[in-house]
This record gives structure tokens, C-alpha cells and sequence, in this order.
């Protein structure tokens, strides 16, 4: 109860701090919309929808949740703030929890304006709503996972920002999200395997065109097990570097 | 009874020792202080104690039980006060205490109305619903006290209280410490002001270099710096000859030693007790109008000098350098 209680005020002053201001809503919003837009402009008589939408859900998702989880942690470290949730009497996991669950909520808001313009604007087919829920949400949760770990390791805020476009960027181009895994040099390709957002573009592919090029379960799987992987990775770096 | 009992801890970064083998009791409903220069292994004793330091080596028990792997199940009983003020900028004084409390596990009706009592009794209360980033320096310091005791902790660790704010808030918080002792919560505090430490304090542990040099309770500590008796005499400055003053003085009255502090004040030591009377008398016959003579108590400063060897002054300039 005591737990519940932290868990759903940390979540409430999160969301109230951080994410439900109005320049991260907006940017929520402006963001997907300035990509799809780019897209439609750049390539008006060769605009596949189904093409690009699994990349623009997965670069809106995948940029909304690690800029803010990670500057929101690392500022929230240099103000000496998030010592007071360590010294709160619950477990890091729980404290961790708490401070994942906005940013997912956040990159799952993301996602909201791609699929609804995909879908009643550019009339796209959706062939599998429940994956496409499904690997959105998979989706959220890595690319914040993957948030954490950024901000775990950076000391100052705009440390996390450079270390977040280092991983970023490389991602739009390796993990399928506009150019195929398939498509890329052989050499690439090991890259692409080992980054977990690749398997969530790929449900998303699966949930919108069938153009998947593994299969969702071999998919849902890896990602379940990167989750894991960098959940407890980032606790293990807070009690080392935070409680030293 | 024994609340913390601190055994043998250390804490060391690499070849750095920081901490080194301390051992201490605190006893339940006392002020324990912990004093010593920049560097001495203050906060980092806290910070083993509360669970924001991984420990080295030692134990640490708490109410009996040795915790010294699991500080979070004592995370429950202690409020914790940093050396600088951490709430949330962006939420209202009302707002950061009743966040402090669910954090801490209490329903919202219970958050609410502790944190208006608390608003009341750090007479914060017409600032409730500012926000913390608009409060002023002792308003952010009494207001992140207030915070660690939403949950009504049975131990409150405060690390350097009264750092940098002014009088008034000094004053109240060192008054409101006071009383929360009173009430039963045992406090655990770090400060450099020694004269804080010897007003609030029950017990005092001297610490310098990651090793405690001296713990014991203020007026044992202070009287065991006593060795003689000091009486200053204040007289108006005349034109006097001192040699042949002071010479006349250490002739005249056997046992006592007599030096001139500056033009206006005499300084006398002796190790019985001085008959002020005839010293006094002597002086006016030598034409010094006198205007105050005033024995002169040691004090924890005097104290903490004798064990140490260090400078207050110093220990203070260091100190608002950082």
C-alpha cells in the first residue's frame, strides 16, 4: 500500500513537472507531424504511408521518451532532488518504475498523432491493431529503458542530450526505420541486430504492412529480454554510482 | 537506551581514507553533534548512516538491529535535512510536503494535514502555495526541514541547519530544534559553528581527518578544557606605564598572572580562585578607572581547539570559501 501510494505520487509529480507541460506536449505533437510532412513534401509521387509509418511512430516514440526521461533524471540528480527518492523507504526498483512509467506514457502519446494521421489522413492500412498497440508500447518501454540508461550515466544535462543523439541517430538508420534492416551493407547489419529497437520496428512493420522481416515472436521476445536487461542494468548502475 | 550504535566504520575511495574506523552511540531523545573542519568525514558519515554511501567496513545498528547492509529498513525512522536545500522548484511549499509524504507511504488526508501543521509551525504558512523556487534562503532551509519530518521520523539528521541563512531563521530553526527534541525526536547534527553545537547539543563527537578525536557530553567537554581561572578587566585607556603596571601587579599579588590583552584590558590567570576585591582596589589606586572585570568561561570552542589544534577561525573561513 505504502509502495502504491510513493509509486503513483511519483508518477502524478512527473507528469505534472515534466511531461504535461505544454512545450512537451506541443513538441509531442509538432514533431511527428514535422517528419511526416518533411516525407510527404520530399517524395510527393513516390509517398508510400505504409512505407513510412512504422518509422515515424517509431522515431516519435523513440525521441520523445529518451530527451526527456533523460534530462528530467539528470537534472533532477544535479539538483540533489533525486536523493530524496533514494532516501525514501522502498526499493530502487520501485523508485525506477515510477520514474520509467512517464516517460513510456509520454512516448506512447507520441505515437498518437503519426498513427492518427497515418490512418484517417492518409487512409494507411493497419493490418494488426493489437501488435501495433502491443510493439508501440514495447517500443516506448525500451526506448525509455534506453532513456535510463543514458541518464544514469551522465553527470550533467547536456552530457545526456550529446550521449542521447549518439545513440539516436545511428538508430534511425540501422534499425529499419526508413531504409530495411535487409537493405543495409552485410557488414552494417550485425549493428542493427544488436540494437533493441530494430525488433520494435519490425512489429511495427509486421502491425502495419506484414513487411516484417522477423518473426513478431522471436521479436516480442528479444525485446522482452532487452527490457529486463537494461531495467536491471540501470538499477545496478544507480546503487553503484549514485550510492558510492 | 542506544538508538544508533556506530561501529568500527570506515569508508575509504581507492587509497583515500575518508572515514576511518569510527565507533559512537546515539542515545534516543538526544541532540548528538557531529563537529569538525572541512574534509573531516561529517557528511560522509551521514551519508553511511542514511544509506547514501556504501560502507567500507563497520556496522551499523539501528534500535538493535544491525542494518548495516540494509540501510533502507531504516529509512523508514529517519528524516534526513541535507546541506543544501533539494525540493522541487517547480511545486508550491504545500505541494513538496505532501509529495515528502507519499513518498513516505502516508494517505493523502494524513499528507495533507500534517504538511498544513507543518506550514504553520515554520510559520510558512501564507507562503503554502508559492512556489519553492520563489522562497528565500531560510524559507527553502525551514521548509526542507519541515519535509524530513512529514513522516514523523524518530530520528532527524541534519547536516549543516543554520549554513548561510539569516539571523532570524537561524533563530527559529534552532528553537524549533529544540522543541522537536523535546517532543522525543533524537537529532543528529553537523554544523561548524561550534557555539550552534554547544547550545543545541547533548553530546559532542570531535572529528578530524576521517577520525573522531573526542566524544563526550558539552559540559564535560567544556570543563575538561578547563585548567585555570580567567578574569578580563576593562578599564578606560589612560596613559599608564605597562611594564612597570604589570610588573607591580605579579609582585604584588602571588599566584596570579597578569598580561596585557591590549590598552584597555588585563587578563589574569591563576589556577585558585582569583579575590577580584584587592586587585581591583590596586588598580584604581594606580589611577585606572575600571568599568568592568568579568571571569571568563571556556568554552566548547576552547574545547574542540585543545582536542584538535585547529583554528575556528579558520574552520569558518574554509568553510564560506566553500
Amino acid at each position: 500500500m505504502k509502495s502504491s501510494i510513493a509509486f503513483w505520487n511519483i508518477l502524478l509529480k512527473d507528469m505534472k513537472n515534466y511531461y504535461l507541460k505544454p512545450p512537451n506536449i506541443s513538441w509531442g505533437i509538432i514533431f511527428p507531424f514535422a517528419w511526416m510532412l518533411m516525407l510527404f513534401i520530399k517524395s510527393k509521387s513516390t509517398f508510400s504511408i505504409t512505407e513510412v509509418f512504422p518509422g515515424i511512430v517509431a522515431i516519435s516514440v523513440l525521441f520523445g521518451t529518451t530527451s526527456l526521461l533523460s534530462v528530467t533524471i539528470t537534472f533532477e540528480r544535479r539538483s540533489r532532488s533525486f536523493e530524496r527518492l533514494l532516501l525514501a523507504p522502498f526499493k530502487t526498483e520501485l523508485l525506477v518504475l515510477a520514474k520509467i512509467t512517464g516517460a513510456i506514457l509520454f512516448g506512447i502519446f507520441n505515437s498518437i498523432v503519426p498513427v492518427l494521421l497515418s490512418v484517417l489522413y492518409f487512409k494507411s492500412v493497419v493490418i494488426n491493431w493489437p501488435i501495433l498497440v502491443s510493439g508501440v508500447f514495447l517500443l516506448s518501454v525500451i526506448s525509455t529503458l534506453l532513456g535510463l540508461f543514458i541518464s544514469v550515466s551522465a553527470k550533467e544535462v547536456f552530457e545526456a542530450q550529446t550521449y542521447s543523439n549518439f545513440f539516436r541517430f545511428p538508430m534511425i538508420f540501422l534499425c529499419g526505420l526508413f531504409i530495411p534492416v535487409t537493405a543495409l551493407p552485410l557488414i552494417i547489419q550485425p549493428l542493427s541486430y544488436i540494437l533493441p529497437v530494430t525488433y520494435g520496428v519490425d512489429i511495427l512493420h509486421y502491425a502495419i504492412s506484414g513487411n516484417n522481416f522477423l518473426p513478431v515472436a522471436i521479436d516480442l521476445i528479444v525485446l522482452v529480454a532487452f527490457c529486463f536487461i537494461l531495467f536491471y542494468f540501470s538499477i545496478y548502475n544507480i546503487r553503484r554510482k549514485w550510492i558510492v | 537506551m542506544i538508538i544508533i550504535e556506530v561501529r568500527g566504520l570506515k569508508k575509504s575511495y581507492n587509497d583515500f581514507v575518508a572515514v576511518n574506523r569510527i565507533s559512537f552511540d546515539v542515545y534516543r531523545a538526544e541532540i548528538f553533534g557531529l563537529l569538525g573542519p572541512n574534509g573531516a568525514g561529517k557528511t560522509t558519515t551521514i551519508n553511511m548512516l542514511i544509506g547514501l554511501a556504501k560502507i567500507t567496513e563497520g556496522k551499523i545498528i539501528y534500535k538493535g538491529k544491525d542494518l548495516t547492509h540494509n540501510i533502507k529498513k531504516a529509512q523508514e525512522i529517519i528524516g534526513v535535512v541535507p546541506d543544501e536545500s533539494n525540493l522541487y522548484n517547480e511545486l508550491t511549499g504545500y505541494e513538496n510536503l505532501c509529495f515528502c509524504g507519499a513518498i513516505y507511504g502516508l494517505p493523502k488526508k494524513d499528507r495533507g494535514k500534517k504538511a498544513h501543521e507543518l506550514l504553520e509551525l515554520f510559520d510558512l504558512g501564507e507562503a503554502a502555495n508559492k512556489k519553492f523556487m520563489a522562497y528565500s534562503k531560510g524559507m527553502k532551509r525551514k521548509l526542507t526541514i519541515a519535509a524530513a519530518l512529514i513522516h514523523e521520523p524518530e530520528i532527524l539528521f541534519l547536516d549543516e541547519p543554520t549554513t548561510g541563512i539569516d539571523v532570524a531563521s537561524v533563530r527559529q530553526i534552532r528553537n524549533l530544534i529544540k522543541e522537536l527534541n523535546k517532543n522525543g525526536t533524537t537529532i543528529f547534527l553537523t554544523t561548524h559553528y561550534i557555539e550552534e553545537a554547544e547550545r543545541l547539543c547533548n553530546r559532542v563527537a570531535f572529528i578530524d581527518k576521517g577520525e573522531i578525536i573526542r566524544i563526550d557530553g558539552v559540559e564535560q567537554l567544556i570543563n575538561s578544557s578547563r585548567k585555570t581561572n580567567i578574569i578580563e578587566i576593562h578599564f578606560e585607556s589612560l596613559t599608564y606605564d605597562k611594564t612597570c603596571l604589570l610588573g607591580k601587579l605579579n609582585k604584588r599579588f602571588h599566584g596570579i598572572e597578569c598580561i596585557l590583552k591590549n590598552d584597555t584590558t588585563i587578563k589574569i590567570d591563576s589556577i585558585n580562585i582569583i579575590d577580584i576585591v584587592p586587585v581591583m582596589n590596586f588598580l584604581s589606586e594606580e589611577g585606572l578607572f575600571i568599568y568592568e572585570a568579568r571571569m571568563i568561561k571556556p568554552s566548547l570552542e576552547d574545547a574542540f581547539v585543545k582536542a584538535t589544534g585547529i583554528e575556528i577561525d579558520l574552520m569558518k573561513k574554509e568553510k564560506e570559501k566553500k
